[in-house]
């Protein structure tokens, strides 16, 4: 008789450890296995692409042109609360750094901080500069006499919050709002907010580029998922061909094909639809950002929604049809929703690269087909980094979102490349 | 899709007006990759058919800007004898000729470290014990879905700052591979990097998806026959996911060779590439001889496609995945 009271006997491998035990030690040296073989690339990853993209951030946050070159002001700033008159003192120390930075030549340092968010003030302190020497106390009247803006309560606003090196300015500059002399946040005048609407132009246009390719794309790849293999095989090729073409390569072509001395417009002149006069532009505006994103784009939707279509079996329409649906009934009911998980992949895919895209916009996009990453690399030019950085930050955080809502319903690991 | 018996009139016209739809969606995919062909060989500086090229008149066609690309930044006479000094010339100075040596130079170094990196990663994410597997892939493919403009941004303000002073023994040591400051910036390092990241995502997906057929139990077969990890590896894991990583390979090296935005960012007069050559060229003057370049590069991307292409099928024939 078994004696059920007894201590059930612990299972053991062959050296005497507890198996329990054993099998727990290995599945830990089996996942530090495989932690190991990722840990180099995830170490070059960290380095050459998180830590840039911190350096973005922070330079975004970070702007130390008025706060280094201005140290009598910040303290005088530290030391009084934010308050309606700004008193003699106050002039009096932002003398004592104006002469210290005519010495150092940083008056420019110091007004293009400023100047970001109240325009028109890098003139202002470079010329106070120079007159800082001659100015006579009491120095209120004597910088007010000057130049008006210094008795403006909105300087004053700017250099308080520009007195810390960390800031958010750049984010609202970026959002198209200012500050009022009471420090309150209100909307730049309608002239001016040129962001906001930059901002939704690209989402529009992105949008519009991801519909145009998703309808171009639909029949093509219906037709590659039902045609037997070897013959799809080579429209495939089709396919790929732009895939694997210089960028460059695609855009110089088209500009070939649009501009008014163009393929297109010589063939309309030609068949006499156009007159010699009446060539049309259609590159270096809107029209050529939305044909050329739409032909290198197309590929990542055929791709995806090739894949799926090529599994739905075509039985269910049969059945549709032999019930007695009509084919517009059997396309809507029946294949359409088959083919969601596609449709939603591609569109996704598509808008992520569209609302980032910048070198087509840049060479064909003309005056008013920029996007906002053309508005980033305007600013990088002309040494505006931590505004470019805050425009950056705010697209980056649009893909991310973006990209985690495509990782929820799609997942990164179905992503497929031909 | 044949069309069946039973179809009515009305879905024979639609059956062939939709393949006549198609037809043409597949001409604007390929229509603009092959203009540039013929436009390449036009003897007029125009980018558009002149009349004798419609007729098919040979003396509309000429060489003229393939000739160019050679030519141009060579300090000779144009009617210099085109003996062995002249090609030594055309090797040392030609502008177009450099270009096209630092891209391969660049992307060759950046397709080896994405690849050896990449194939390394793929095969640990690939282990069913792989910690954070899908936070860590997510990461590891986000260089491809970040716009490159924030990439380009980020490195900007990172090798400016990334510099090393000769002086110190890692300095000295790095200091062939930096700027003459010794900084990432204006380095041919520093692109090289940049690019490897750029490639990195495009063969952790080809891998990955090579390895998501393979049979697990061949490692414990091997293993089970008294091989240890470095044979398994060399004779039997690398054999069968060779051709997942050759396209990754490709797909990284036309990554960077094709890559122009970061390299407008974080290069130096030192590193001019062909697609920063071709992009100067757009943007200033506009001049047949970008499409002479156009057409030596689809050439070589129809190359590239072919070769990934049969790379795909070998794949699946030794994974035996059946084609569909």
């Amino acid at each position: 008789m078994v004696d059920l009271t007894a201590a059930p006997e612990i299972l053991r491998t062959a050296d005497g450890r507890p198996l329990k035990s054993a099998l727990a030690l290995a599945q830990r040296k089996a996942k530090w296995r495989a932690f190991f073989l990722v840990l180099p690339l995830l170490a070059f990853v960290v380095l050459t692409f998180i830590v840039p993209i911190l350096k973005m951030l922070e330079r975004s946050v970070n702007h130390d042109g008025f706060s280094s070159n201005a140290p009598t002001m910040v303290a005088w700033f530290n030391d009084h609360p934010a308050g309606a008159d700004i008193p003699e003192d106050a002039y009096a120390a932002l003398v004592t750094d104006l002469k210290q930075m005519q010495k150092d030549r940083t008056a420019g340092a110091a007004g293009t901080r400023i100047n970001y968010t109240v325009p028109g003030t890098i003139s202002v302190f470079k010329s106070a500069a120079r007159e800082a020497e001659k100015l006579q106390p009491p120095y209120k009247d004597a910088l007010i006499a000057s130049n008006k803006m210094w008795g403006d309560p909105l300087v004053w606003v700017a250099m308080r919050n520009a007195s810390s090196a960390y800031t958010s300015d750049f984010y609202m500059v970026s959002a198209d709002l200012k500050r009022d002399a009471n420090n309150s946040l209100v909307r730049v005048e309608d002239n001016q907010r040129i962001y906001v609407y930059l901002f939704l132009k690209t989402f529009v246009l992105s949008i519009v580029i991801t519909v145009a390719c998703l309808l171009l794309a639909f029949p093509i790849a219906h037709l590659l998922a039902v045609l037997p293999m070897a013959k799809s095989n080579l429209l495939m090729i089709l396919v790929l061909l732009p895939f694997w073409t210089s960028l460059l390569v695609r855009t110089s072509s088209w500009i070939a094909i649009l501009q008014e001395q163009g393929i297109i417009n010589d063939l309309m002149v030609w068949i006499g639809a156009f007159s010699e006069d009446g060539r049309i532009r259609m590159i270096y505006n809107q029209t050529g950002t939305i044909i050329v994103m739409t032909h290198i784009l197309l590929p990542f939707m055929v791709l995806p929604l090739y894949s799926v279509m090529r599994v739905i079996p075509p039985s269910y329409a049969r059945a549709a049809r032999s019930l007695g649906a009509t084919s517009w009934t059997t396309f809507r009911r029946i294949y359409l929703p088959q083919t969601l998980p596609g449709i939603a992949a591609g569109s996704l895919l598509v808008f992520i690269l569209a609302v980032g895209y910048y070198i087509t916009p840049a060479l064909v996009g003309g005056a008013d087909g920029q996007l906002i990453s053309n508005l980033i690399s305007f600013h990088m030019n002309k040494a505006n980094w931590s505004m470019a950085a805050a425009l950056a930050a705010i697209l980056l955080a649009a893909v991310l979102l973006l990209y985690w809502l495509y990782d929820r319903l799609i997942g990164i690991d179905r992503l497929k490349l031909g | 899709m044949a069309l069946p018996v039973y179809a009515s009139p009305l879905e024979r016209v639609w059956y062939y007006t939709f393949r006549i739809l198609c037809a043409l969606i597949f001409l604007f995919l390929v229509a603009p990759i092959l203009i540039v062909i013929p436009l390449s060989f036009n003897i007029e500086p125009y980018f558009s058919f002149t009349h004798k090229m419609l007729t098919l008149d040979p003396s509309g066609y000429s060489l003229r800007w393939y000739d160019t690309l050679l030519t141009l930044g060579v300090n000779a006479p144009d009617d210099a004898v085109r003996d062995s000094t002249w090609w030594a010339m055309v090797w040392e100075q030609a502008t177009w000729v450099k270009a096209a040596k630092n891209s391969l130079w660049i992307g060759m170094w950046a397709t080896i470290l994405a690849t050896v990196l990449g194939t390394t990663a793929a095969l640990g994410l690939s282990r069913p014990e792989m910690p954070y597997r899908r936070l860590i892939m997510a990461l590891l493919i986000s260089p491809m879905i970040v716009p490159i403009i924030i990439i380009g941004t980020g490195l900007f303000f990172f090798y400016s700052s990334a510099c090393i002073s000769p002086d110190n023994w890692l300095g000295w040591l790095l200091s062939p591979f930096l700027s003459a400051k010794g900084c990432l910036a204006n380095s041919h390092l520093g692109i090289i990097l940049a690019h490897a990241t750029l490639g990195i995502p495009f063969v952790i997906i080809t891998v990955t998806a090579t390895l998501s057929g393979f049979d697990q139990s061949l490692i414990r077969a091997s293993a089970s026959l008294g091989a240890n990890p470095r044979t398994t590896f060399f004779k039997v894991i690398m054999p069968l996911i060779l051709p997942g990583v050759i396209s990754g390979a490709l797909f990284a090296f036309v990554t960077s060779f094709d890559e122009v935005v970061a390299v407008l960012f974080i290069a130096g007069p030192e590193q001019q590439t062909i697609p920063r050559q071709m992009w100067n060229g757009i943007r200033e003057a506009i001049s047949p001889a970008i499409l002479a370049v156009a057409t030596i590069l689809v050439i070589v991307s129809i190359a590239m496609l072919v070769t990934v292409e049969l790379l795909r099928r070998r794949s699946e024939r030794l994974r035996g995945v059946t084609p569909h």
